[in-house]
């Protein structure tokens, strides 16, 4: 196996050792693309409980709470609208604010049922 | 919020005041800053240099300015300093001292563990290794270096760290609280901290929108490989892939490619032959990655106990930036191969960059890189081993997939393989499982939020629905001060205070009143005796926690250097210490203005049997900088002159002054001489006329109050403080 990888290096190498110095780096950040472009898509289309507590806090909820809410949400199967999303939805349905939200949510999880 | 008061450079930092009002600080401004280069160059003392930035405002320069006009030049590029003792309220002292000598990017290294915690941490809580970041440390911090940037006269980045399972968060509070600066690698969370790989990634994309909103300088993580391999200088074509990924990445999710510095090493250290390894190293990464900015970092992974050896390599690590570029260079404390870095070493570090950044000014305009010869071809090979490295793993499947195979910190030079790289399993690590799928209509209602967001119709801004996010209302922020009451930065600071505030004193390596020395000294031991040796002079020396910090072999038989660190147990009260007043000296000019109206004349001669005269004639000879030099006309006698002698040619030529020089001080015969001078005038009359002045090695500043003199100089006396108690007796008695 490694022998074969060996090979296949001194087969590479005479392929680069054709390009000048412009093109041996244009072929190097193409490659950084074709190898990011698939991490940036699941990145686009994926979340995370950190960045849905990131959300939070840009939403002005404390750290603490911020966890505690994300953690239900999470428990809820709710992650996927977005954390921001499901509190925001939350506090016009109760007709109160995001931090009175994120408190209706710690004090009684039920509240995320039948939001969406 | 009231504006800061500035600092008086002669007042320590208040702490306590820092920490009021906390709630309400709020950073004056975001983002990176660069330092600012006069454009052909810059005049400063005797010298015009080509590659430096403007001066500080307050400095201390190297100890060797003052002979250039106390000059300080500063170097074009960023210097960093890494301060993190644990607590961060010890930290800001040292921060402001490495501020002095020229540091501007200061980074806070993270209390070990904090990137496996899965949030964010709140209070100040003591850290080990590092500080535990929060909100209220980030900001205590950020507030000092407000008013350490307007007593330097230059902007300083703060700097921490985006990593583990909390990316995202630390990112908003890093936006959200001014920190300039970040390192952000999801690389670094996969195999130097088994995060799970998809949940690295899918968190450092968010992490990076948000610093890139913030004008947050992002440094990534590729050193690692080469401070982890056990080889490092042969890692160098996969150090290249992993910049190259970090960057890549960035650049796709939204960073502008001048916020993105590649954390650079030069991977080898001496005796290794460095320059053939790390300087086509970096000339093939400069060549690759233009546009993007270079950290230039020093060499840790070969760091030994001795501070000497650190500094020389670390001196040739900038020698290496130099020749190549780099917009910051960072510094690592030479004392990290022995203890968490202490306050003075810091100062080292900044020191070396600075040294040889002066020594070295445009050195490009003299020296060019030849890279005809071996370095391009050894450039090229680097480069080449590069691309053929990500061709395998597009060909394995990806970034993940090589991942999975332990592609990375392999210590062999690809595409040799030993074996030892680092493989994570994707489906495994810490907060394995915990990446979402975004539902269709997945809603975030904030700034720099990045991916797929499902805004409703006709926004300005993604805040909008909530009426603006902390990010462009900060008084939405929450902050919390202390969640723990006993573990905070009040309790520690009541423990501290009489050292800070109070009389005490206490020597000091991280914390006020550590009470931390280190002692260093020859044993003519081998090496075994001489550390145990080391250790019970330490305890007999009364230091507790005596430890062997470091032994040097000189010779196998004849004897080694060892330091020891230990710790003072005891407090000196500032007020038991007699503190010799602090003389002033008029100018130069007023002092020539003053003896030329008074005509000063004096007599001088070497007292009793004394032949020594090498002192007491550089005091007085123009060549020696001595009192001619300020108009003074003398008399002199020469050696072994017997005091009358010396009254009786004074009441001869009408001097001003008598000076007198006792060497030997056998049965405390200066005193005596120096008594026997002030009787004798006053015997015949002329005490009130004229000013006694007597020097010597043994002679000290206070001799002089009761031998009846006017002045007593001992060692390191120069002529201008003879003139100067002259003019400053003849002025007292209104004869001046």
């Amino acid at each position: 196996m490694t022998d074969d990888r060996i090979a296949r290096f001194e087969t590479r190498r005479e392929e680069l050792k054709q390009m000048d110095d412009e093109q041996l780096k244009q072929r190097f950040w193409q490659l950084c693309g074709q190898v990011v472009d698939p991490i940036v898509d699941l990145a686009r289309t994926h979340t995370s409980p950190s960045i849905e507590r990131s959300v939070l806090l840009r939403m002005g909820i404390d750290s603490i709470s911020a966890h505690a809410v994300v953690e239900r949400i999470y428990q809820a199967g709710l992650l996927g609208k977005g954390a921001g999303h499901v509190l925001l939805k939350l506090s016009r349905k109760l007709n109160v604010d995001l931090r009175a939200a994120a408190s209706a949510v710690l004090a009684d999880q039920d509240q995320l049922k039948g939001l969406f | 919020m009231t504006p800061q008061e500035p600092l008086d450079p002669h007042q320590k930092l208040d702490i306590e005041a820092i920490l009021e009002n906390l709630d309400q600080y709020r950073p004056p401004r975001k983002g990176w800053t660069w330092r600012k280069q006069p454009e052909g160059g810059i005049d400063m003392g005797p010298f015009h240099y080509r590659d430096m930035s403007e001066p500080l405002k307050n400095s201390l320069g190297l100890p060797a300015s003052k002979y250039f006009g106390g000059i300080d030049p500063q170097p074009s590029c960023v210097v960093t300093t890494e301060i993190a003792s644990g607590r961060f309220e010890d930290d800001i002292r040292r921060m402001r001292m490495a501020a002095w000598h020229g540091a501007d990017h200061i980074m806070v290294i993270r209390t070990t563990g904090q990137s496996h915690i899965d949030g964010l941490l709140e209070g100040t809580p003591e850290g080990t290794g590092g500080v535990p970041i929060t909100r209220k440390q980030i900001r205590a911090s950020r507030k000092a270096c407000d008013q350490i940037e307007a007593e330097v006269g230059r902007p300083i980045n703060f700097h921490s760290y985006v990593s583990g399972v909390a990316g995202p968060e630390v990112a908003v509070l890093f936006a959200e609280e001014g920190i300039n600066g970040a390192h952000q690698d999801p690389q670094y969370n996969v195999l130097y901290r088994n995060v799970n790989m998809y949940r690295s990634f899918v968190d450092a994309a968010e992490a990076k929108k948000v610093m890139a909103g913030a004008g947050i300088f992002q440094i990534d993580g590729a050193h690692n490989a080469n401070a982890t391999a056990k080889a490092g200088w042969l890692v160098m074509p996969e150090l290249m892939v992993q910049h190259g990924i970090n960057c890549a990445f960035s650049v796709a999710v939204g960073m502008h490619k001048d916020l993105i510095g590649l954390s650079t090493v030069p991977p080898d250290a001496p005796p290794a032959p460095k320059l053939w390894y790390d300087l086509p190293y970096a000339v093939a990464l400069r060549d690759f990655f233009s546009g993007f900015k270079m950290r230039a970092q020093q060499n840790t992974r070969y760091i030994e106990a001795d501070i000497e050896e650190a500094v020389r390599t670390h001196t040739i690590d900038t020698l290496i930036s130099m020749l190549t570029s780099a917009d910051i260079q960072s510094t690592i404390t030479p004392d990290e191969g022995r203890n968490v870095p202490w306050h003075y070493n810091n100062i080292r570090g900044v020191q070396t960059v600075k040294q040889t950044w002066a020594a070295l000014d445009g050195i490009k305009e003299l020296l060019s890189l030849n890279r005809s010869g071996p370095l391009g071809e050894m450039v090229r090979d680097i480069k080449e081993r590069a691309v053929a490295f990500l061709e395998e793993v597009v060909e394995t499947g990806g970034y993940f997939a090589a991942v999975e195979k332990g592609f990375f910190v392999d210590s062999a030079k690809y595409p040799e393989r030993n074996g030892d790289g680092i493989a994570r399993d994707s489906q495994g690590g810490v907060a394995a499982g915990s990446i979402v799928a975004r539902d269709p209509d997945y809603y975030a209602p904030v700034c720099d939020h990045f991916g797929d967001n499902h805004l409703p119709a006709g926004l300005e801004k993604a805040c909008d629905p909530i009426g603006g996010c902390t990010l462009c209302k900060p008084e939405k922020i929450v902050y919390i001060d202390e969640l723990d009451a006993e573990d905070n930065c009040a309790r520690r600071l009541e423990k501290s205070l009489p050292y800070r505030k109070g009389s005490l004193i206490k020597p000091e390596a991280e914390w006020a009143g550590d009470g931390t020395v280190l002692v260093q000294f020859m044993v003519p031991q081998p090496e075994e005796v001489a550390a145990v040796y080391g250790l019970e002079m330490a305890k007999k020396m009364g230091l507790s926690d005596p430890e062997v910090v470091n032994v040097m072999v000189l010779h196998p038989a004849e004897g080694c250097f060892v330091e020891v660190k230990g710790k003072v147990t005891f407090d000196i009260d500032r007020d038991s210490l007699k503190i010799p007043e602090k003389e002033t000296i008029l100018p130069e000019e007023d002092l020539r203005a003053i003896v030329k109206k008074l005509g000063l004349k004096v007599v001088a001669g070497t007292v009793g049997e004394d032949e020594h005269s090498v002192g007491l004639r550089e005091i007085l000879d123009i060549k020696h900088g001595g009192i001619e030099k300020y108009g003074v006309k003398y008399h002199y006698l020469g050696t072994s002159v017997p005091i009358g002698k010396l009254v009786d040619a004074a009441i001869e030529t009408g001097a001003q002054a008598i000076l007198i020089s006792t060497i030997i001080s056998h049965n405390d015969v200066h005193r005596l001489q120096m008594k026997k001078l002030a009787e004798l005038c006053q015997e015949k009359g002329i005490r009130e006329k004229v000013v006694l002045i007597a020097g010597g090695t043994q002679v000290n500043r206070d001799m002089a109050a009761e031998t009846g003199l006017d002045a007593t100089f001992g060692r390191g006396t120069k002529g201008i403080h003879v003139v100067n108690a002259m003019v400053k007796a003849l002025k007292a008695r209104g004869l001046a």
